[in-house]
């Protein structure tokens, strides 16, 4: 569902992402690992549409990134690292928006939304200004945006960041949910999300994957801990994001 | 669809953040204020409110208009939810097109709710209504320019003030560089060529036209121009910041 070929970014003199290739299948969450600096987020922004490539291809269901932009975007649910929201809003008047985005009208509409409140646990805030929402509601209203049109695809970038324990083993068990019937790539830094969530990781390192295989795969790779592997194939010290 | 759907956003996001309310009354005071002060309204009595009410409007608009779309772009490239919009099957360009759109509408808003003007003169005297109107259709037209000119300079930075100062410049340089003063300072030390470069290059030698009831192509054809140069150039830089 995701086909990633040859994918290479350069902004300027600096190559962010080199020859990249990996792909997510149906039914598989891709733990997208990696240091700060490391490409993750410029490889989602790729992924996603939001940054042209310099170079390589990207297929989304079998529709190419590059060639058909629109169609592509309309498969995928994309959780951006900051969360970013618009503040003069409520939680159901931005779902409402971004349904309406996504092409969403009516009672068809009015569904989606509910359903990805209830998804996102946000029935308690739904009516409430969105600059009042505390960092893990803002997190999770921006993670219930990327469900809205029950996409076959999502891409999460840092969905768990400034969650607490108990809203990350949440955001876990949902994702690992979702991904029962979508492709799903997801990027950390935490290890331990890994073996809660992933089918597969990847580990990158100045924009090269350094890594791959499953979460015991890996596991067995770094003697039986995944952050000694993660120490041993990624440097140490990691060029700015 | 997705212009309607920026268009409503926008537009209820200027009446929830009060910006809206804040330049409709102080367009409305500051307008009517100065044609029965400053405009001398009943010393000529200008029934076609070209000079007393509408010679006024440029120089408003430039500082109001760009305190409306300053934060269009520079919001967005703030807050990240340019990277929301960017990933959504929506094209730039109806983003575009539905953020101008509403701030026009807010502002054809607080044109219209001047209309005790027009009552007044229409009830003091035999005005003619169609100057009148055309009048208003330039004032609505300089203001786009004004906001399409501030939509490009938001979308090159992040912060609102740089965007605000430099949008009001360029607005000022327009303004002011076709305004009878300036024109008539040139026309004493500078060429014909030069006069007619300025009064060309300003937004007066066309406004006033508008508000005496002459509707002209070569008009239509600078603002028209200008506000497409300036939105397609919002266009590029959006595209240019993510490459």
């Amino acid at each position: 569902m995701i086909e990633v070929k040859d994918l290479k970014k350069q902004f300027g003199q600096k190559v962010a992402v080199d020859n990249l290739s990996f792909s997510v299948k149906k039914g598989e969450v891709l733990g997208f690992l990696g240091p700060n600096g490391a490409g993750k987020s410029t490889t989602m922004r790729m992924v996603t549409g939001f940054l042209p490539v310099t170079a390589g291809e990207i297929e989304i269901c079998g529709i190419s990134m590059i060639g058909s932009p629109t169609e592509a975007k309309r498969k995928i649910g994309y959780l951006p690292e900051s969360a970013p929201l618009y503040n003069d809003m409520t939680v159901r008047g931005f779902l409402r928006f971004c349904a309406s985005m996504q092409g969403l009208k009516g009672a068809a509409r009015a569904t989606a939304v509910d359903e990805a409140i209830e998804t996102c646990f946000l029935e308690s805030v739904a009516s409430q200004s969105i600059d009042t929402l505390s960092k893990g509601y803002r997190h999770r209203t921006c993670l219930a945006q990327s469900l809205l049109h029950n996409p076959e695809v999502l891409v999460l970038d840092e969905p768990t960041d400034g969650l607490d324990p108990n809203q990350k083993s949440e955001v876990r068990k949902l994702i690992k949910r979702l991904g029962e019937d979508r492709a799903i790539l997801f990027s950390t830094h935490i290890l331990e999300e890994v073996s809660a969530a992933c089918t597969r990781a990847v580990i990158v390192d100045q924009g090269n994957i350094v890594a791959d295989g499953t979460p015991d795969e890996l596991e067995k790779q770094g003697g039986g801990s995944l952050s000694e592997l993660f120490r041993k194939v990624t440097s140490q010290e990691s060029p700015a994001a | 669809m997705n212009t309607w759907t920026i268009f409503k956003r926008e537009l209820t996001s200027y009446f929830t953040q009060l910006t809206a309310y804040a330049v409709i009354v102080i367009f409305g005071l500051l307008s009517v204020g100065l044609a029965f002060t400053f405009g001398s309204f009943w010393r000529y009595e200008d029934a076609s409110l070209s000079y007393s009410f509408f010679w006024w409007h440029p120089l408003l608009l430039m500082i109001l208009a760009p305190a409306v779309t300053m934060r269009l772009w520079s919001d967005e490239h703030r807050t990240g939810t340019i990277e929301l919009l960017g990933t959504m099957p929506v094209s730039m360009g109806s983003a575009i097109l539905g953020k101008f759109f509403a701030s026009a509408f807010v502002w054809l808003i607080a044109l219209a709710l001047t209309f005790p003007i027009v009552v007044s003169v229409n009830w003091l005297g035999d005005p003619d209504n169609w100057t009148i109107f055309s009048g208003y259709l330039g004032s609505f037209i300089v203001c786009c320019t004004f906001l399409a000119i501030s939509s490009l300079v938001s979308a090159f930075t992040r912060d609102q003030v740089v965007a605000l100062i430099v949008s009001v410049a360029i607005c000022f340089i327009l303004t002011f560089c076709g305004i009878d003063p300036v024109i008539n300072e040139v026309r004493r030390s500078g060429s014909a060529e030069t006069v007619n470069l300025l009064s060309t290059l300003g937004v007066y030698s066309h406004f006033l036209d508008a508000t005496r009831g002459l509707i002209r192509l070569p008009s239509l054809i600078y603002f028209i121009g200008l506000i497409s140069v300036c939105l397609v150039g919002t266009n590029l830089v959006l595209k240019s910041q993510r490459a």
